[in-house]
């Protein structure tokens, strides 16, 4: 009989639907998935997508406005923006997804150990997390480029570091929340050892904000490297960043605004995309909504 | 019974559980709730012993501490002989296959993300080494046994109903055949109708496991149905203890004789006569001195403010803390 | 009007997703004057919902579809599901109050007494003064037997008991010397003695004043002690209802029988409680005959396929199964 195979134990959620089937048919949620979608797609096919070479120059056609050609115009070295824009979509989400992995992954540990253990091992491992929070993200991650150098690989650095409070404050909150239910003292009254409660019965539980926090950090992360490009701090020419066509972009405003309009939209689209994609996920994750 | 006869498997002495009180920036201890105060009782094999209560007078405190789920701060508990104080973690772990608690609430005491079939397997896993074949069998077995299907083995809790997911609770505390039982208030979250199917459910299934089983209620009516031997706590102490009938029939503390007669009766023609305490019960953190009771009670003495009386036996399996009943009788 | 509230055809209902479910279905009450009224019924079988369109104060989505409920004012009879939202302020606190289950909830943790005393007062009397105000307050607090009343009035709630917490609940709730009061659960929370102290008072307080009391509880026990007349619910409906003592001791309806029994069988001989098999079916799953035929040791061929009316087998006592009467519901 079909139902006697094993059960699925590591099943995100109860149910039946699959989350992306649930997700999928909330209207707030699809909106996300699609625009995360096309985000995700622009990165991976961008050779294929680009209309030319990224850092191809062409210097009759300068500060072309948006036509038939070049889709988004040019900028002052005649470089095709739309191309730029697809490939700078890479650089966001790679910086994005390794920054969050970095920050997710200290963070999970980190909340891990401070909310299950506690005593000393958290009140240090919160002090040094407060001590993290008190710096403006902006200013931290440029200090950190700034000492360990201009790179793309020491942007995901500085990001994931400046991310890893958030994320243990989240697992830390959760794990606390969670370890005071009455299945958390059901699964130690059955004789579980302390790892299996940890991982069988804390984490699928902390699972649903965690990963709410991640599409969050995401579209952080994004925003922070922009930022940081645009200062000149994050990725450097000649690799396409949509922060640092936004900052090159300064100049031109009034000859050529497309060169500001284009990067920026894409910006605000893909920060709200990640942003109404986690908000539609924690609706969907959390169990009690559901009957 | 007398005490002799009686084949004690939980020997309970002199609990005592405190819980500080933390104020200030560095958290230091002011105070102490005195949760469980100085508690001694005895269980038989396969008796039903009933704490009975007020909401916190201690019961699931006590409960929660016999099995060490809460760690008490004094007293010792001895199980089958052994003393349950003096095991380390391990000891203590591997143990619960022969003790098992059910909780008050089926809705917050099931995992959400685990399905039956996961949550009646991990008591198992956890403390035999079974085939996938076995394994089968005693989940299914234990399934049967609480009146529900195979195919229900793959839904979640939030798909039960409230008796249901206590009948999940019941099963997954006793598919490892336990001995003693820690039940807090198993049927209080439940309707009326769904609470007797419970009840009913219990009571088969201590016989048929020959379980003993410590059943803690705030439900004077449901205690006197369930339970063999009865304890009467008020503010963390014992007031009064022995053969349940023996006690609902001659109940000797003011306590439990204000505490009996407060129950409604069920025929208005025939309305109780109730004994209506005034005031409040204590703080805990400040328990009067003396008799825990004497601030509310009809009776009080200058005695009563002064010492603290202890439990003595007043009929046989009768014993009862109070410093008139025994000069009384 | 002869009675204080009449409820005619009052049905409610719920959204669940884009389909409207059905909670309470057709219930016609009267509740008279002077009167302590006991609804009776397990969760989800539309008792609080009742009270709550009685104070027209449903949480979405729920939605009154049909009916009307109609009130004796002390200025002359009102539509109270009619009225607009000023009308039914002013009804509320003034001419009909409500206490609910949870007294630790029920107050705002970050007022003192005093302050939420005086609010219930000042609302519907703007003129008057802050002594007066003191006064009336103190008097409320004396009449629900609080200890140190003055000492009370500046607590916060989380200096207070529960007992006290339900008392001074009822105070509030009886300041403005309301003519019917809507008591939904008011004892299920707290412990027995403290309930026997409630209870008690609340008989007081009906003998002592002109107010009728609803008492909407799933306690049998409750119900017997403080209730002259009584309605049980089943499923969104009234399935039985009568006077206390007939309710009692000629029971007419098999759930009401269970019901009784399954309280009754505890200290009985037998060590096997009666049950009642089956949960009650929630709204949306009920069917066209009568709701009860499911879980009913007496369930004919009949009883599955046309529902029963509610109909009076006595003078005063109304059931709603064909062991009594043949009627079918229209």
């Amino acid at each position: 009989m079909k139902r006697e195979k094993k059960p699925v134990i590591n099943r995100a959620l109860p149910g039946n639907e699959s989350l992306l089937r649930q997700l999928w048919n909330d209207p707030m949620g699809r909106a996300g998935m699609i625009g995360v979608g096309l985000v995700i797609l622009l990165a991976v096919f961008a050779p294929w997508i680009a209309r030319f070479e990224v850092g191809k120059m062409n210097s009759k056609a300068r500060f072309a406005a948006p036509n038939a050609t070049f889709w988004f115009g040019t900028d002052n070295f005649g470089r095709d923006i739309f191309s730029r824009i697809v490939y700078g979509a890479r650089v966001s989400i790679i910086v994005g997804v390794v920054a969050v992995s970095i920050a997710a992954g200290f963070g999970y540990l980190f909340g891990l150990i401070a909310g299950f253990f506690e005593g000393k091992a958290e009140s240090v491992i919160m002090m040094v997390m407060d001590i993290i929070f008190a710096f403006p993200h902006i200013l931290l991650a440029l200090f950190i480029v700034a000492v360990l150098g201009k790179s793309i690989v020491n942007t995901m650095i500085a990001i994931g570091i400046v991310n890893i409070p958030v994320f243990t404050r989240t697992v830390r909150a959760s794990v606390k929340t969670v370890k005071s239910t009455d299945y958390i003292a059901n699964a130690r009254s059955i004789g579980l050892k302390k790892m299996a409660i940890l991982f069988r019965h804390v984490t699928p539980n902390i699972l649903a904000p965690f990963t709410v926090q991640a599409t969050l950090a995401l579209s952080g992360a994004i925003l922070t490297e922009a930022s940081m490009s645009f200062l000149g701090l994050g990725i450097q020419p000649p690799d396409p960043s949509w922060g640092s066509m936004l900052s090159d972009a300064r100049k031109y405003m009034e000859q050529a605004p497309w060169m500001a309009i284009f990067p920026a939209v894409f910006i605000i689209v893909t920060i709200l995309s990640f942003n109404i994609l986690g908000d539609a996920l924690r609706d969907v994750l959390d169990p009690k909504l559901k009957l | 019974m007398s005490e002799q006869k009686r084949d004690i498997l939980l020997d309970v002495r002199h609990l005592q559980v405190y819980f500080p009180i933390k104020s200030g920036l560095f958290k230091k201890v002011v105070g102490h709730v005195h949760a469980v105060e100085d508690v001694s009782f005895t269980v038989a094999r396969r008796e039903v012993f009933a704490l009975v209560g007020e909401s916190g007078c201690g019961k699931s405190t006590t409960g929660s501490a016999i099995l060490r789920l809460i760690e008490p701060t004094g007293g010792e508990v001895y199980f089958d002989g052994e003393n349950l104080s003096a095991l380390n973690e391990e000891q203590l772990r591997l143990k619960r296959r022969d003790m098992q608690f059910i909780f008050q609430n089926p809705y917050a005491s099931l995992n959400p993300r685990m399905n039956v079939w996961q949550l009646l397997s991990e008591p198992l896993k956890v403390h035999f080494t079974l085939s996938p074949e076995e394994l089968k069998n005693r989940v299914e077995e234990m399934l049967a046994r609480i009146g529900m299907t195979p195919d229900q083995l793959w839904r979640y809790p939030h798909q039960f109903s409230g008796g249901q997911k206590q009948r999940i609770s019941i099963a997954r505390a006793l598919i490892t055949h336990p001995s003693f039982v820690v039940a807090d208030e198993p049927v209080s979250a439940l309707d009326v109708s769904i609470q007797a199917q419970i009840l009913n459910l219990m009571m088969e299934l201590q016989q048929e496991m020959e379980l003993s089983l410590v059943f803690i209620s705030h439900d004077l009516n449901v205690v006197r149905h369930i339970s063999n031997r009865v304890g009467v706590m008020y503010l963390g102490s014992l007031m009064e203890t022995g053969n349940t009938e023996e006690v609902y029939r001659h109940p000797a503390h003011p306590y439990t004789q204000a505490l009996l007669s407060a129950v409604p009766s069920h025929d208005p023609a025939n309305k109780s006569k109730h004994i209506v305490l005034e005031g409040d019960v204590p703080n805990p953190a400040s328990p009067p001195t003396g008799c825990p009771f004497h601030t509310r009670c009809a009776y009080c003495t200058e005695e009563c403010r002064q010492a603290k009386p202890q439990l003595r036996e007043i009929a046989p399996d009768h014993y009862a803390a109070c410093h008139h009943m025994i000069k009384g009788d | 009007m002869n009675n204080l509230l009449e409820i005619r055809n009052l049905r409610i209902t719920t959204l669940r997703g884009k389909s409207k479910v059905l909670l309470l279905d057709k219930v016609d009450l009267d509740i008279p004057h002077k009167c302590s009224f006991g609804i009776v019924g397990e969760s989800g079988c539309g008792k609080s919902i009742t009270a709550n369109a009685i104070m027209n104060m449903l949480p979405y989505p729920l939605s009154i579809s049909d009916g009307d409920i109609r009130y004796d004012s002390r200025n002359g009879e009102v539509e109270l599901l009619k009225l607009d939202k000023k009308a039914i302020r002013a009804i509320r606190g003034q001419e009909i109050s409500m206490i609910f289950q949870e007294p630790m909830t029920s107050l705002d943790p970050i007022f003192t007494v005093e302050m939420q005393m005086y609010e219930a007062l000042a609302f519907h009397h703007p003129a008057m003064t802050r002594q007066e105000m003191r006064d009336r307050a103190l008097e409320m607090l004396h009449r629900v037997n609080i200890p140190r009343p003055e000492q009370t009035l500046a607590s916060y709630p989380h200096q207070l008991s529960g007992g006290q917490l339900q008392r001074i609940m009822i105070a509030i709730a009886l300041i403005n010397d309301p003519r019917l009061l809507l008591a939904d659960e008011p004892t299920t929370a707290l412990d027995v003695t403290i309930q026997a102290q409630i209870l008690r008072l609340m008989n007081d307080l009906k003998e002592q004043n002109d107010t009728s009391i609803v008492m909407i509880t799933h306690d049998l026990g409750v119900i017997a002690e403080t209730c002259e007349e009584v309605a049980v619910f089943y499923a969104g409906q009234i399935v039985e209802q009568a006077n206390v003592m007939e309710l009692f001791h000629h029971t007419a309806h098999p759930y009401t029988l269970g019901l009784l029994q399954a309280v009754t069988s505890l200290g009985g001989e037998s060590r096997m409680l009666y049950t009642i098999p089956g949960i009650v079916p929630p709204g949306g799953q009920w069917s066209q005959g009568c709701r009860f035929a499911d879980r009913c040791a007496r369930c004919t061929e009949r009883c599955r396929e046309a529902m029963p009316a509610l109909t009076e087998i006595s003078p005063g006592h109304k059931c709603r199964c064909f062991l009594n009467s043949e009627e079918v519901e229209a």
